[in-house]
């Protein structure tokens, strides 16, 4: 079990703000952490990896990381960290950034193995693809086999093939050495497919801590379908408004009356819901 | 010409070699930490130190040369401790110019190495302090390999500045042949006793070993360039 309750002051772009997080997680379990940018995710992540400096407790089984009267070293702490940017050694071929962590070249060449690396092993990082980096960048993490293994948006630069692939390969590598995994994540398929908890940080609390269920479908009463979304243009036909709403990456018009058209202005988030209708996905 | 190459006295320039080469590695070893500590650093006292550290390239060599030979002479606390402690006179003595050099070209080390640090991945050291490693192994292993020409700038022109130098040294060395006279003031020394066929000589030898060196480093740091854009393999 790794107990966290931890504060720290942060000045955010919005002035002074508290983190204040309490959180206890279970061993082997996948959380994902969410939340809108500058809630503190980032900062919780680093405080966990002894990057930063807090007030509270972080304690990992027997093991006491952070407390009033000590905090233990980045160094002394045995987690692994993949940043979003790969942050790769870029005087290293691949193979040497493994071993670099730890020289045990079996359990570098398995797990290359595993990312479909192992031919790539004697390049250097610059002349890899962006998602053959964060992959060396994950099995780097993994070769201290770490007690945490703590990701900062670790897909986030990717394309959506790439990013699925990779998730495959993180559930995969997750199954087989049961790291406890802490994930800062924006994006909801993926705290779906991957993570068993998720956890919902806004302006440096908690918001929503559940299963990804229970916290992303955001369906509620007899709606079906309901999507988040920006209102980007009011149009007038006549006696109706059509509203164009930017939902994630695509745009969707929507019928309005002229009561309904009324309240609304360019810009405002709305959410767009449709009640018993069946749908077809093909 | 050749009877000319024939005479030529090669003394002063192995000295002058010999000096940069000394001040260099001794300026390395202080440097990299100071460095270190600079770009890192965020206490208040770090402007008060990169002006110390840059006020060699701004004062003339008189007023640094004028401080050393009083810093430097045996009636001084450190020329007497320096004398008590290693039997070694520092002033018109090769190990007062090395002295006198380290000061002299101390910013040339220290700047560059600095902005070599400051440029690095942030995240790329904290993978290494998280992977386990120490501040010293991330320095020599991490931060220094992935900041080649910041380096090579750094050591080659502390050495060139090195071999340059003319003022400081001979305020503090004076003219010793095979001690403290080195090829700028050898040099000086000819004009001053007007054989103007040496000092031509002399002069461009400098001019082409100095060319030389910097051809080197910009040669190796435009290379560097193109392999960090991957453009060149």
């Amino acid at each position: 079990m790794i107990r966290i309750d931890i504060t720290k002051a942060l000045l955010g772009s919005e002035g002074l703000m508290e983190l204040s997080v309490s959180l206890a997680i279970k061993e082997g379990s996948f959380v994902a952490l969410t939340g809108s940018s500058g809630s503190g995710k980032t900062t919780l992540l680093r405080i966990l990896a002894g990057l930063e400096s807090a007030e509270g407790t972080i304690c990992i089984g027997e093991e006491r990381w952070l407390d009033a009267a000590k905090s233990i070293a980045p160094q002394e702490r045995r987690i692994g960290f993949v940043f979003q940017e790969y942050a790769l050694f870029g005087n290293m071929t691949i193979e040497e950034n493994l071993l670099f962590v730890a020289n045990d070249k079996a359990l570098a060449a398995h797990l290359l193995d595993i990312t479909e690396l192992y031919a790539l092993k004697t390049r250097r990082p610059s002349s890899l693809s962006g998602g053959q980096q964060q992959r060396v960048a994950l099995c780097r993490a993994l070769m201290n086999r770490p007690k945490l293994l703590l990701m900062d948006e670790p897909l986030s630069a990717l394309d959506g093939s790439m990013r699925y692939k990779l998730q495959q390969e993180i559930i995969l590598l997750h199954r087989e050495f049961q790291t406890t995994t802490v994930m800062v994540s924006h994006d909801p398929s993926e705290i779906y497919r991957l993570a068993s908890r998720v956890v919902v940080l806004e302006s440096g609390h908690i918001v929503h801590d559940g299963t990804p269920k229970t916290v992303l479908l955001q369906t509620s009463g007899s709606q079906k379908f309901a999507f988040e979304g920006e209102l980007l243009e009011i149009q007038r036909v006549d006696v109706i408004a059509i509203a164009v709403v930017a939902i994630g990456q695509q745009l969707v018009e929507v019928v309005l009356s002229e009561q309904e058209a009324e309240g609304l202005n360019v810009g405002d988030r709305i959410q767009v819901s449709t009640k018993a209708f069946a749908p077809v996905i093909g | 010409m050749l009877e000319l190459l024939k005479t030529i006295e090669w003394t002063p320039f192995i000295l002058s070699f010999e000096l940069a080469a000394v001040t260099t590695v001794i300026l390395f070893t202080i440097s990299v930490p100071l460095a270190w500590y600079l770009s890192e650093t965020k206490a208040r006292i770090k402007p008060f130190i990169e002006a110390l550290t840059a006020l060699p390239i701004v004062l003339p060599p008189s007023v640094l040369g004028f401080y050393m030979l009083v810093l430097l002479a045996p009636s001084s606390v450190v020329g007497r401790a320096v004398h008590d402690l290693f039997d070694v006179q520092l002033l018109f003595s090769f190990s007062g110019l090395v002295v006198a050099s380290c000061f002299y070209s101390l910013p040339f080390m220290v700047q560059p190495l600095q902005s070599g640090f400051e440029s690095l991945d942030r995240r790329m050291l904290e993978a290494s302090y998280v992977a386990g490693k120490s501040r010293w192994t991330t320095v020599f292993r991490v931060a220094l390999p992935n900041m080649k020409p910041a380096l090579m700038t750094a050591i080659i022109i502390t050495f060139a500045h090195t071999v340059g130098e003319f003022g400081v040294v001979l305020m503090v060395g004076g003219s010793i042949v095979g001690e403290t006279k080195v090829a700028s003031v050898a040099i000086y020394e000819m004009v001053e006793v007007m054989d103007y066929a040496a000092a031509h000589l002399y002069a461009a030898i400098m001019i082409g070993m100095s060319f030389a060196v910097l051809l080197g480093v910009y040669t190796f740091n435009y290379r560097q360039r193109y392999k960090r854009g991957g453009l060149y393999l």
